[in-house]
């Protein structure tokens, strides 16, 4: 099991200070956290991609390039490369080179992303968020794995005998996860191929996130890419550590109390009850993430936001040294009981380059489509009519409650 | 004999409220009407009140509380539904908007919606036309043509005469009862974690 930390790369005050980060401070205070996750002993590194004030990271791939090259084990990944904004032959040229610059420690996680705006900024519209995620992946999907590609669609000027350069490392595309907070037509999406299904899991209770993940659990099954169990999940979590549990509530408070996405709303004791972020000492952490397994099943990445709502980079690699060394230790050993040993770890570039090998010495076409012909089909069906909301809370989700035909 | 659901929303802020007075008597005026045809038929009225803030909550964090999420579940699975909100500044109360505004853009689509107002005049009660029913429409809902709106002097003696309040109250109830009778949109709700067949 892979155990890591996103981030979105807010520039957001110290609400205790009022001080606000400069774009290059916050920017420079990133790489620095990357490079202390591989030093405390954390797997994978995923970064954010934003085109919008407050954040920084428009240009995902510069960032983890650097961090690449100054790191040696660990994973770099996103949270998320917009399938939906982003022209999908520039995400297989970006991320295939990254591959090769990273010796393979390289994986994507795709998300649609919810700023309206950016859309038409990228000459989007966001009324055509889940078929624009399904085309642009289907592409992505042949661009990977085929040379001089023949392709048209709805979304992008068609291709005719295109090759992406550069090809992936070992003719091996980096895994890829498909991130969703709440869309079912995104399980499907991930089940459909087979790829990895990451939960952002924090900004909703775990109910939500149960039938998220059963969905596509029982779908990777009835698609034929192994048993239930075998589906690949990742999850998001949430926390802030200080040895004596009290403390890290009195300091953590005035962070929730003005973070961005939840303050001023529910006080801290809700939302800790309804969602995974923990507040309290590195053993209550242990005992929160300890206990996803149970209702999410084994699963093979957990996540951590770590560094946001105003949070200065000093307490954030203090935080770091809590998760890599008191935490993530013993969340390691918990998380191996009673693993059974059909659950696949998280596919890394060794492990894909292997099990294509031994595909080839079975006699098996290595990396071909997936197991149905029409790649949009299964998921698109389940694309709700577009009706209701225009505006509003309402309108910027998918289904996630029953619809009326 | 069929199973029937009335899912009644009460926007009234105070305790007790002439809202949820309202709000109650077309329920159970509603719930009398398809008694008639020995239907089986329950009433679940939501408070706006006790979810207040857990709204504000929904509207900041993007997700509902497990109470918030009930009542939506209520109205969503509901048969028909009967709204009341008392009238502040020439409109429905922002609490009550919030309610709707938390709510999946389809979940009232073909939904039999009855309309109900109180205010401390009649001079308020086209508000149920002008402000509820547009909100209504655009959420593709079946709104029955008569609302009811209760002024203050309503709840006192026979009104002007004519159409008393438990008169008027009778009649919105039959037509939405009608409603109710002929819809079929109980039956269309999908289940979209269902899994389809390969």
């Amino acid at each position: 099991m892979q155990f890591g930390i996103f981030t979105v790369g807010d520039v957001t005050p110290d609400p205790t200070t009022g001080r606000e980060p400069t774009e290059n401070e916050r920017i420079k205070a990133i790489l620095t956290i990357a490079q202390k996750a591989e030093e405390v002993g954390l797997d994978v590194f995923a970064l954010g991609e934003h085109h919008n004030k407050p954040f920084v990271p428009s240009s995902p791939t510069t960032m983890l390039g650097y961090i690449a090259a100054k790191t040696s084990t660990l994973q770099l990944s996103t949270s998320t490369t917009l399938i939906t904004t982003n022209d999908p032959v520039k995400i297989a040229e970006d991320f295939s080179m990254l591959q090769h610059v990273s010796d393979g420690r390289t994986d994507l996680m795709l998300g649609r992303g919810n700023t309206g705006p950016v859309y038409p900024w990228f000459g989007q519209d966001i009324r055509q968020g889940i078929p624009l995620a399904i085309e642009h992946y289907q592409l992505l999907h042949r661009l990977f794995r085929e040379e001089n590609v023949d392709w048209s669609g709805k979304f992008r000027t068609p291709l005719q005998g295109f090759t992406s350069t550069p090809r992936p490392l070992d003719d091996v595309p980096p895994f890829v996860w498909h991130g969703s907070i709440r869309s079912p037509e995104i399980a499907e999406q991930a089940a459909f191929y087979g790829d990895g299904f990451f939960a952002n899991n924090i900004f909703w209770p775990k109910e939500h996130y149960m039938r998220l993940i059963g969905y596509y659990r029982a779908r990777f099954e009835q698609f034929g890419h192994g048993s239930a169990d075998q589906a690949i999940v990742g999850l998001g979590g949430q926390a802030f550590m200080r040895k004596n549990s009290q403390d890290a509530k009195n300091e953590f408070r005035p962070y929730f109390d003005n973070a961005p996405v939840y303050g001023h709303g529910p006080s801290m004791e809700d939302f800790t009850a309804q969602t995974p972020l923990t507040v309290g000492s590195p053993q209550e952490v242990i005992d929160r993430y300890a206990a996803m397994k149970d209702n999410f099943g084994h699963y093979q990445r957990q996540l951590f936001l770590m560094d946001h709502a105003g949070l200065p980079l000093k307490t954030v690699l203090e935080q770091l040294d809590l998760l890599g060394e008191e935490v993530v230790p013993v969340l390691r050993r918990e998380m191996a009981e009673g693993r059974p040993a059909h659950v696949p770890d998280a596919p890394t570039h060794a492990s894909l380059v292997a099990a294509r090998d031994a595909s080839v010495a079975a006699g098996v076409a290595p990396t071909s489509a997936p197991v149905a012909p029409v790649t949009a089909a299964s998921a698109a069906a389940r694309v709700p009519a577009a009706a209701g909301s225009s505006f509003g809370p309402a309108a910027q989700r998918a289904a996630g409650q029953g619809v009326v035909r | 004999m069929t199973a029937r659901t009335i899912a009644v929303i009460s926007a009234g802020l105070s305790k007790p409220s002439s809202t949820r007075m309202l709000a109650d008597r077309l329920g159970e005026s509603v719930a009398d009407q398809l008694r008639l045809d020995g239907d089986d038929v329950e009433v679940k009225v939501v408070e706006l009140r006790d979810l207040a803030q857990d709204i504000t909550n929904n509207l900041l964090t993007g997700f509902p509380s497990a109470a918030l999420a009930d009542a939506v579940e209520t109205v969503r699975a509901s048969d028909g539904l009967v709204a009341v909100t008392p009238i502040f500044s020439a409109s429905y109360s922002g609490l009550f908007k919030s309610f709707f505004d938390v709510i999946e853009p389809d979940a009232l689509r073909s939904l039999p919606v009855l309309l109900a107002a109180t205010g401390g005049t009649a001079r308020h009660s086209l508000a149920i036309d002008f402000a509820m029913r547009p909100l209504f429409s655009y959420l593709h809902a079946t709104v029955a043509s008569t609302g009811v709106f209760a002024a203050t002097d309503d709840w006192g003696a026979s009104d002007d005469g004519v159409a008393t309040l438990p008169d008027r109250i009778a009649k919105a109830a039959t037509e939405f009862a009608g409603l109710i009778r002929v819809s079929t949109r109980s039956k269309d709700i999908i289940d979209p974690w269902a899994l389809p067949p390969l």
